[in-house]
């Protein structure tokens, strides 16, 4: 148990002194780690833990990233502040989806397609509405500073989302040690026997897509300012949600590092594999190899990575339970 | 007044008459036997007094309350609780987290859920499977976990569908052994059974349910003399051989 929080302190360590001894590339590569190990968290959260499955995470990473955007660029609203509303934004349409899908009993592949449909409305509500950029997209002023959450380089960018990680991994731990995180699981694994001892379906799941969205949303601020351009097509596509879940699924899902460990693997190899195959005059075929790394990751690590990397490390860390 | 009233209670599939009129009560402290051949309507009938189907017509009143309209959560938080005739166990959960969980239905401390729930394991005899993943736990193994996590939701009726299908005959005596300690408790007790020996061991009193229909109502002794309940489950000729 303490041994555990040692492990990590040090890894933790590790991560803060990397930028001295990698190039500005290599830190880019992992900022989008970051940044995908944190959504990852986010959709963790509603399907790992509470059980229903949304393809459409990408819609609350599009608000968040779009509200906090307009925010910051008619208002002048610091993105460190638009980014809470474009949150409560998010939660505002994640509760709508989940109300939907909840209070009609909508299950499995149903309320997949729900959320599919949702985040498909919210894309071709982006790509049609003039204030958003229209087919354009809309490309946001650089502009550094703190205030203004633009930077110059990796660096800041890394450090950020190393705390986005952090947050998410404190936020989910928080919730697993909670009546919150055990409902949630309960429910995950068998819905009428949660209800029958006396847990509220209905209102667990409300809350945990809530938590979902609002999370998602604060990684779509980041993205925006990260970026520097929005379009439709690269903040709320479907092409994003698989994005998203991609990384907990082959990590682990349902456990609080199995996003992070998912990322770690595969956003690498996908940058590498991108970068190569485009130089090679192939665009797209490492999404190909995302689907044999899919396939092979659920045929070979079933339950996902993180839960063999539990057992490897178990006589290290004496009983593991905690983790 | 009774623990439990069902007053007319009616539960269409479609054409078909899953419980039709079904009226009984219970009394505090009462273990109650529901017995019928397969699709007399008993688990259905389980359904509609906890909430997971609604009545089409009728009456569940629990502890004085009409609670037709209320959702299954509800009514285990007013004190009536039920298992499932397939254990539904949370397999990724250990013994001890399933039943922390029902645990949490009465406090919102962690730490009380834990003790409590350690009590209650400690009463079913699943100690040493404490920290075992349920879907590691024997069907037998299961069905105590079962009936750990509704006691552990402290409930003043419990019901039971068919927790002694599927055990061997030692495994019976224990869980005979154990609900009548459960009973002692002041837990009133409703119990679909299959498993004679255990029916008869346990209830005072037996429904009988066929197609829906209650066709007779008694103590066990002479419930198995009864010449429709011998109909239900022989057929005509038999009953009139014994009558």
């Amino acid at each position: 148990m303490k041994r555990i929080y040692f492990l990590l302190g040090f890894l933790l360590l590790i991560l803060l002194l990397l930028p001295v001894f990698v190039s500005d590339y290599i830190l880019g590569v992992f900022v989008l780690i970051f940044f995908y190990a944190y959504l990852g968290q986010c959709w963790n959260v509603l399907t790992g833990y509470a059980g229903p499955i949304s393809l459409g995470h990408s819609l609350y990473v599009g608000i968040g990233a779009y509200i906090s955007t307009k925010l910051a660029m008619d208002f002048g609203l610091s993105p460190w502040i638009g980014m809470w509303i474009g949150a409560l934004g998010a939660t505002l349409i994640g509760l709508a989806v989940g109300f939907l899908g909840f209070r009609f009993g909508l299950k499995g592949i149903y309320f997949v397609l729900l959320t599919i449909a949702f985040a498909e409305i919210g894309r071709l509500i982006a790509l049609h509405l003039k204030p958003l950029g229209h087919m354009m997209g809309l490309f946001i002023d650089f502009k550094p500073g703190w205030v203004n959450f633009h930077f110059k380089g990796n660096l800041p960018y890394y450090y950020i989302g190393l705390g986005y990680v952090v947050f998410s991994l404190i936020v989910v731990r928080a919730i697993e040690a909670s009546k919150w995180g055990r409902y949630f699981v309960a429910l995950r694994e068998d819905e009428d026997a949660a209800e029958s001892i006396g847990i509220n379906a209905f209102k667990y799941k409300m809350i945990a897509i809530g938590i979902s969205s609002f999370l998602a949303a604060l990684g779509g601020t980041f993205y925006a300012n990260y970026i520097f351009y929005l379009h439709p097509t690269s903040v709320m596509s479907m092409w994003v949600s698989i994005e998203i879940i991609m990384r907990p699924i082959i990590g682990g899902l349902g456990t609080p590092f199995g996003p992070l460990i998912g990322s770690l693997l595969l956003t690498p190899l996908s940058e590498i594999a991108r970068s190569y195959f485009t130089k090679a005059g192939l665009e797209g075929i490492h999404v190909v190899i995302y689907g044999f790394l899919l396939v092979a990751a659920v045929l070979f690590f079933p339950g996902g990575i993180f839960s063999y990397i539990k057992k490897i490390l178990k006589p290290l860390l004496g009983s593991s339970k905690e983790i | 007044m009774p623990l439990l009233e069902l007053k007319g209670v009616n539960k269409s599939f479609g054409g078909l008459k899953a419980v039709s009129q079904v009226s009984m009560n219970l009394e505090e402290g009462e273990i109650l036997g529901i017995i019928g051949p397969n699709g007399a309507g008993k688990t259905t009938l389980f359904n509609t007094i906890t909430g997971f189907l609604k009545v089409d017509s009728g009456e569940v009143r629990f502890d004085g309350d009409n609670i037709v309209d209320l959702k299954p959560h509800q009514i285990c938080q007013r004190g009536m609780v039920r298992t499932f005739q397939l254990v539904k166990p949370f397999l990724q959960m250990t013994v001890l987290e399933n039943v922390v969980v029902a645990a949490l239905n009465r406090t919102k401390s962690i730490k009380e859920a834990r003790e409590k729930a350690l009590q209650t394991i400690e009463f079913v005899g699943l100690k040493e499977k404490k920290n075992t993943l349920a879907s590691g736990l024997t069907l037998g193994h299961r069905k105590r976990l079962e009936l750990a996590r509704t006691l552990a939701t402290e409930p003043k009726l419990l019901l039971l569908d068919e927790v002694m299908a599927g055990l061997n005959p030692t495994e019976v005596d224990e869980l005979i052994r154990l609900l009548r300690e459960v009973n002692q408790r002041r837990i009133t007790i409703l119990l679909i059974e299959h498993v004679m020996r255990g029916l008869m061991a346990l209830s005072k009193r037996v429904v009988v349910l066929n197609y829906g229909e209650k066709i007779a109502e008694g103590v066990p002794g002479e419930i198995v003399k009864d010449r429709q309940v011998i109909e239900a489950y022989l057929g005509e000729e038999f009953a009139g051989a014994q009558g």
